[in-house]
């Protein structure tokens, strides 16, 4: 067996603060982002290939439970990340513009696979060219499909986008002027 | 918020009292979307009414603006669970059109990457089977060696999922050691995994009472509706192209076909394990009765000649640039082949006009044909058992819709 | 094992002037039945004690505008026997409409619907003719020739960049 010990262990690392006997202090943003970074709960929207992709994502060979998103959920009520997986096609996008409404703020969206950033190869009248056409994407993750190490790549972006977003971003102006943008309110 | 339910959901007189149930097109269990407004009698479901088309990608149209090799990726996406038995078919089609003749090894290596692509769509639909009816291990265990199949397809196309798998002609290169220690890791370590899984669920008490008599069909209806693969022959009827039709030289192979007789929800799950064994078995005499030769046919006015010919060749040059720029004279005529999928009899029907695009490309798609008999398989039932009676009909929607 | 020259020798007896044309394309025979007549045709071979064709393998539209035609193909199987059939018939372009083939398989029910979809072939009889895999709303038949492929609404494309 090798030679770790309980103290080498770092499960994620702690914020810069000022530390002291018996307390730490550093912001408050700096906490919130670490606890809402390692538990994002993510609702998989999944549509076709790169649907597969994700459930050998979540299987035990590249687990993405062990960066927080244990528990999926299926309802956007209860959900924190909107991982768009998939072609959608234009019959498709009401349908993802009302599931993204559902979701309560702090959402952060996901775009995995081609045809969710852009179109993809299916370059047709049937489908969306890309779903930030219909809401904002925060990240996108490019491959057709993406291998299980990318859409864990992307997922980490988002966990670094969590972990640095303002508590005030929610409210301020430019984001209430690019909800405006795609019609939401 | 906008109204969702399809425009044509009728309020029959005498209904007035039963709920409409949207089984939406975003739900965990319809794998897959496709949506069914359902009205119900407390519990019953007494009508159905369909909708799909939600990820129509126009795969017949986009085809007539492609040359022919380049069509082959967008099949991969047709049933995208086995992806590669879609990519040999469609090649076998053109093959067809063009007359060419297929050395054996290159059928023997097809063989055996059919059935391998046949084991992974069983696998899915078994274990996610499973998952409905509340067994998820064998889920997590099973896809455990659906990676091992994903490491096999690097191996031989170098992608996982879609696997743009092969050529017109055969295959771009011959298997490398690699794939074929691969092969054998795998051909030694799955039936454990396989008997373990069938251990858990087929002759477990709680998984039969859920799937017995769940979604049955009757011989009649299924031949009907034109079923075809594991739904057809659950409900009696044995019909396979593998062995009607043999294709790749299915017919020097040894194996059986498993056919039951009241076309249930279990009777579709067993089937599907028994064609996991057979595949097995026939994976195993296509390697013992591998011979050797050329791992692609001698077409030089499809098949693009090695780069090193093209640098110093004429005659290879003129070839690879025809190709390329889809100039190569595909004869004009009208062909149908069809393989056995894992879902059924997939069918592709190219008519040539002699251009570089097919003028027509019809798919023959089992899963959009056998889905039409969703809403009878479910008259009566309640909503569980509706959605064991999906998935164990294993809808893949990237086929039903195309 | 029953030969095809038997069936079209059948067919030939029994619907002499319905039969425009036959010929062989890669191992199939495909029979040119006039449109009127095709629904009468499909059932005489479905029926058919010795033949019995009782599988529809498929159905789809296919479009011929230097002709101004819309064809129709049916894909018959004969389980027993093992023998496939295709069967054409060609509408105008303007008005295409056939006689629905739900009454003689159920199967037919979606697969019109789709070709309906596509091309606009009004089938005549059809429970429930509407669209299957487009949004509803739509007006044009895409498998038309003359419908384009890609999306007309994109702004984002630049033509120089698409060799146009």
């Amino acid at each position: 067996m090798n030679n770790t010990k309980t103290t080498d262990l770092i499960l994620v690392p702690k914020p810069e603060g000022l530390e002291g006997e018996g307390f730490f202090a550093t912001n408050l943003s700096k906490v919130v982002g670490l606890a809402r970074a390692n538990s994002i709960w993510p609702l998989p929207f999944a549509t076709s290939c790169c649907g597969i992709e994700f459930m050998a994502t979540m299987s035990a060979h590249y687990d993405l439970a062990r960066f927080g998103s244990e528990r999926l959920s299926f309802s956007p009520r209860q959900a924190d990340l909107l991982m768009v997986m998939g072609t959608i096609a234009k019959k498709m996008g009401p349908v993802l513009r009302q599931v993204y409404e559902q979701m309560a703020e702090p959402r952060w969206v996901i775009a995995v696979g081609a045809c969710a950033s852009s179109g993809g190869i299916f370059d047709t009248y049937s489908v969306l060219q890309g779903i930030d056409r219909i809401i904002p994407v925060d990240v996108y993750v490019p491959g057709c499909p993406p291998r299980p190490e990318q859409i864990i790549d992307g997922i980490l972006n988002i966990q670094r986008l969590v972990k640095s977003e303002s508590l005030r971003r929610r409210d301020s102006e430019e984001y209430k002027a690019m909800l405006n943008k795609y019609g939401i309110e | 918020m906008i109204d969702l339910l399809p425009s044509d959901t009728k309020i029959i007189p005498g209904e007035e009292n039963f709920t409409k149930l949207n089984l939406g097109p975003t739900h965990p269990a319809t794998h897959g979307i496709f949506q069914n407004v359902l009205t119900m009698d407390g519990e019953k479901i007494v009508r159905a009414e369909p909708t799909i088309g939600y990820i129509h990608r126009a795969f017949e149209k986009i085809a007539e603006h492609r040359p022919y090799y380049q069509i082959t990726p967008l099949t991969d996406r047709l049933n995208y669970c086995s992806a590669p038995i879609n990519n040999i078919g469609y090649q076998m089609a053109v093959e067809k059109l063009i007359k060419a003749d297929i050395p054996k090894r290159v059928q023997y290596l097809r063989v055996i990457l059919m059935e391998l692509a046949r084991i992974t769509d069983h696998l899915i639909c078994n274990s996610v089977l499973g998952v409905d009816t509340g067994a998820l291990t064998g889920f997590v265990y099973l896809f455990q060696h659906r990676e091992l199949v994903y490491e096999i397809y690097e191996e031989v196309c170098g992608s996982r999922l879609t696997t743009n798998l092969g050529r017109i002609g055969g295959f771009e290169r011959d298997f490398t050691p690699v794939a074929w220690a691969k092969l054998n890791k795998f051909l030694i370590e799955f039936p454990l995994a396989l008997k373990e899984f069938e251990k858990l669920l087929q002759r477990n008490r709680i998984f039969i009472d859920r799937t017995v008599g769940v979604g049955a069909i009757s011989s009649e209806d299924a031949l009907a509706y034109s079923f075809s693969g594991p739904t057809l022959r659950a409900a009696g009827i044995d019909y396979d192209v593998r062995a009607m039709n043999p294709y790749s030289s299915y017919e020097d192979f040894d194996f059986k076909i498993p056919v039951a007789s009241n076309g249930d929800t279990y009777d579709r799950f067993n089937i599907r394990q028994e064609e996991m064994w057979q595949s097995l078995s026939i994976i195993r005499q296509a390697i013992d009765k591998l011979p050797s030769g050329p791992f692609h046919a001698d077409i030089p006015k499809f098949y693009l000649p090695n780069k090193e010919d093209v640098y110093e060749n004429m005659e290879a040059l003129i070839y690879h640039f025809k190709i390329v720029m889809g100039e190569s004279e595909i004869p004009a005529g009208e062909v149908y082949h069809s393989v056995e999928g894992a879902n059924g009899e997939l069918g592709f029907y190219i008519i040539s006009h002699g251009g570089r695009s097919p003028y027509r490309l019809h798919f023959r798609r089992p899963c959009f044909i056998f889905y039409q008999a969703y809403p009878e398989m479910i008259k009566g039932s309640t909503i569980s058992d509706a959605i064991l009676t999906m998935s164990s009909l294993n809808v893949i929607a990237g086929e039903l819709d195309a | 094992m029953i030969e095809i020259g038997k069936i079209l020798g059948f067919l030939r007896e029994q619907f002499s002037d319905a039969i425009l044309e036959t010929e062989t394309q890669y191992d199939f025979e495909v029979v040119t039945i006039q449109s009127d007549s095709i629904i009468p045709v499909i059932a005489a071979l479905k029926n058919h004690p010795e033949f019995s064709f009782e599988y529809l393998t498929t159905l789809c539209g296919i479009h011929y505008p230097d002709k101004s035609q819309i064809a129709v193909m049916y894909q018959l199987h004969s389980l027993s026997n093992n023998i496939r059939i295709r069967l054409k018939t060609y509408l105008s372009e303007e008005s295409p409409t056939v006689r629905s083939l739900t009454s003689v398989f159920k199967s037919a029910n979606w697969m019109e619907r789709e070709a309906y979809d596509f091309y606009g072939i009004h089938f005549e009889g059809h429970p429930d003719l509407r669209r299957i895999l487009n949004v509803e709303t739509m007006i044009a038949f895409p498998m038309r020739k003359e419908f384009p492929l890609e999306d007309q609404i994109r702004t984002d494309k630049e033509d120089k960049m698409f060799g146009r």
